[in-house]
């Protein structure tokens, strides 16, 4: 693969969320205001980069029995990092993802990634590979907030955007959008249109 | 050396866990007195809200010192004591003996009347619940409050956070007759009297949490409350 696929290729067609279904836990619980998931894909961006280029350099000394221990340290070590960082300056941000910046660890993206690439690869191509997923995870989180958040609560990064006028006709947000399973049937319904545009996806009869 | 040896393989992790422990002490450390200043200012801010003054958690330091006239320490016999009362952490006095416990009292000054906040803390359904009470300078009818939780659900017990909830306290009344009696948080619209509010309809617990909170914090007051208003 090249370089430019391997940074590419995670955004459509080897998509994490999208094509290997991995990391839909996290996609469930922050997508229900756009900043959040702004907040929470950065974040996932960063450590999936940041432990992939850390592990490809160290890939030559780990022993190999112990190298999910090691990718865990790695990998935990960087998020607490993160959210030591959201704590100081982000303040606001870091109370409303609480936990779940703590489960980035547990996301599946990034110990995939570490395994299946990291750990074979260059420190180069790790790094586009880990960003590549990591904007992967981010693209869906986001467009999976921006309906969330604008037929939930009509706000888009907490902006009105929802004429005043259209409420006083009637309109109403609509409150199951704001509950995980609309997250669930979003998530579906995304990749329900993927597949429908890359015909290639479909498994053969 | 055989890399995947035993020895290589135990000096390997030792030297891996020392690194990373350096590394994040070091953020910890040096990012600490930052988050230390954002814990503080937003219990300003929430300390402020309580007397129904709105402010970024920016703006919330200055505003403290010009609203915020007064800090003091009481105890339980409602004597005031040394102590900051800022810095008191209420869910560690809250477990100690009544009698050995040191409660902040904040007397602001809005408007030109005197108010009393109190600071209260207590658990909801799956976690701590915590608030501020502010009552006219008759210490006894509410004039704000605000409050907050660690984990309710959100759309239920998370509910109290909105000012939708904590405006139902405005203008009650903390004592019957003489008896201190706080306020019954009481479910489906029952609430008619000086000392009762509505419920929040699916967060009964949470909404019970409160109602014990401030029953549990206030009488620890009661002495103090008793005094009459200089």
């Amino acid at each position: 693969m090249t370089n430019r696929q391997l940074l590419l290729g995670p955004l459509s067609k080897n998509n994490a969320i999208l094509v290997q279904i991995l990391g839909i836990c996290s996609a469930l619980a922050v997508t229900a205001k756009m900043e959040p998931a702004l907040v929470m894909g950065i974040s996932v961006t960063a450590v999936t980069a940041l432990s992939s280029v850390i592990l490809s350099f160290m890939r030559d000394i780990i022993p190999t029995r112990v190298r999910i221990i090691v990718q865990l340290v790695i990998v935990s070590m960087l998020v607490i990092i993160i959210d030591q960082l959201l704590k100081a300056f982000a303040y606001d941000v870091s109370k409303q993802l609480s936990v779940f910046v703590g489960l980035i660890i547990t996301n599946c993206i990034i110990m995939g990634r570490i395994e299946a690439f990291a750990l074979a690869n260059k420190p180069w191509p790790s790094l586009l590979d880990g960003i590549g997923n990591g904007l992967g995870y981010a693209i869906v989180l986001l467009v999976v907030a921006f309906f969330r958040e604008l037929l939930g609560s009509g706000t888009l990064f907490g902006i009105p955007v929802i004429p005043g006028i259209l409420y006083q006709w009637g309109y109403a947000n609509n409150g199951l959008m704001i509950l995980p399973p609309a997250a669930l049937i979003l998530v579906g319904i995304v990749i329900w249109i993927h597949r429908a545009r890359n015909k290639d996806l479909i498994e053969q009869q | 050396m055989n890399k995947e040896s035993n020895t290589y393989t135990f000096l390997f992790s030792v030297v891996m866990v020392l690194v990373v422990a350096v590394v994040l002490t070091l953020v910890s450390t040096g990012l600490h007195p930052l988050q230390n200043a954002n814990v503080e200012n937003e219990k300003r801010q929430n300390i402020l809200s309580s007397v129904k003054i709105n402010v970024t958690r920016d703006e919330s330091k200055s505003a403290f010192d010009t609203y915020i006239t007064r800090q003091l320490v009481v105890n339980s016999r409602g004597e005031e004591i040394a102590g900051d009362a800022f810095a008191i952490d209420l869910a560690r006095e809250m477990k100690k003996a009544p009698a050995d416990r040191s409660l902040p009292v904040f007397i602001a000054r809005v408007d030109g009347a005197t108010k009393y906040i109190f600071p209260a803390r207590g658990a909801g359904l799956w976690g701590p619940l915590w608030g501020y009470i502010s009552l006219n300078d008759d210490k006894n009818t509410i004039f704000g409050a605000v409050f907050d939780h660690k984990s309710e659900t959100p759309g239920l017990g998370a509910e109290i956070t909105r000012e939708e909830f904590s405006s139902r306290f405005d203008g009650k009344k903390i004592f019957d007759g003489d008896r201190l009696v706080a306020i019954r948080v009481e479910k489906g619209g029952k609430a008619t009297c000086l000392h009762e509010v509505d419920a929040i309809s699916g967060g009964t617990i949470t909404s019970k949490g409160v109602e014990a909170m401030l029953r549990d914090n206030l009488t620890c007051y009661e002495s103090f409350l008793r005094q009459p208003a200089p």
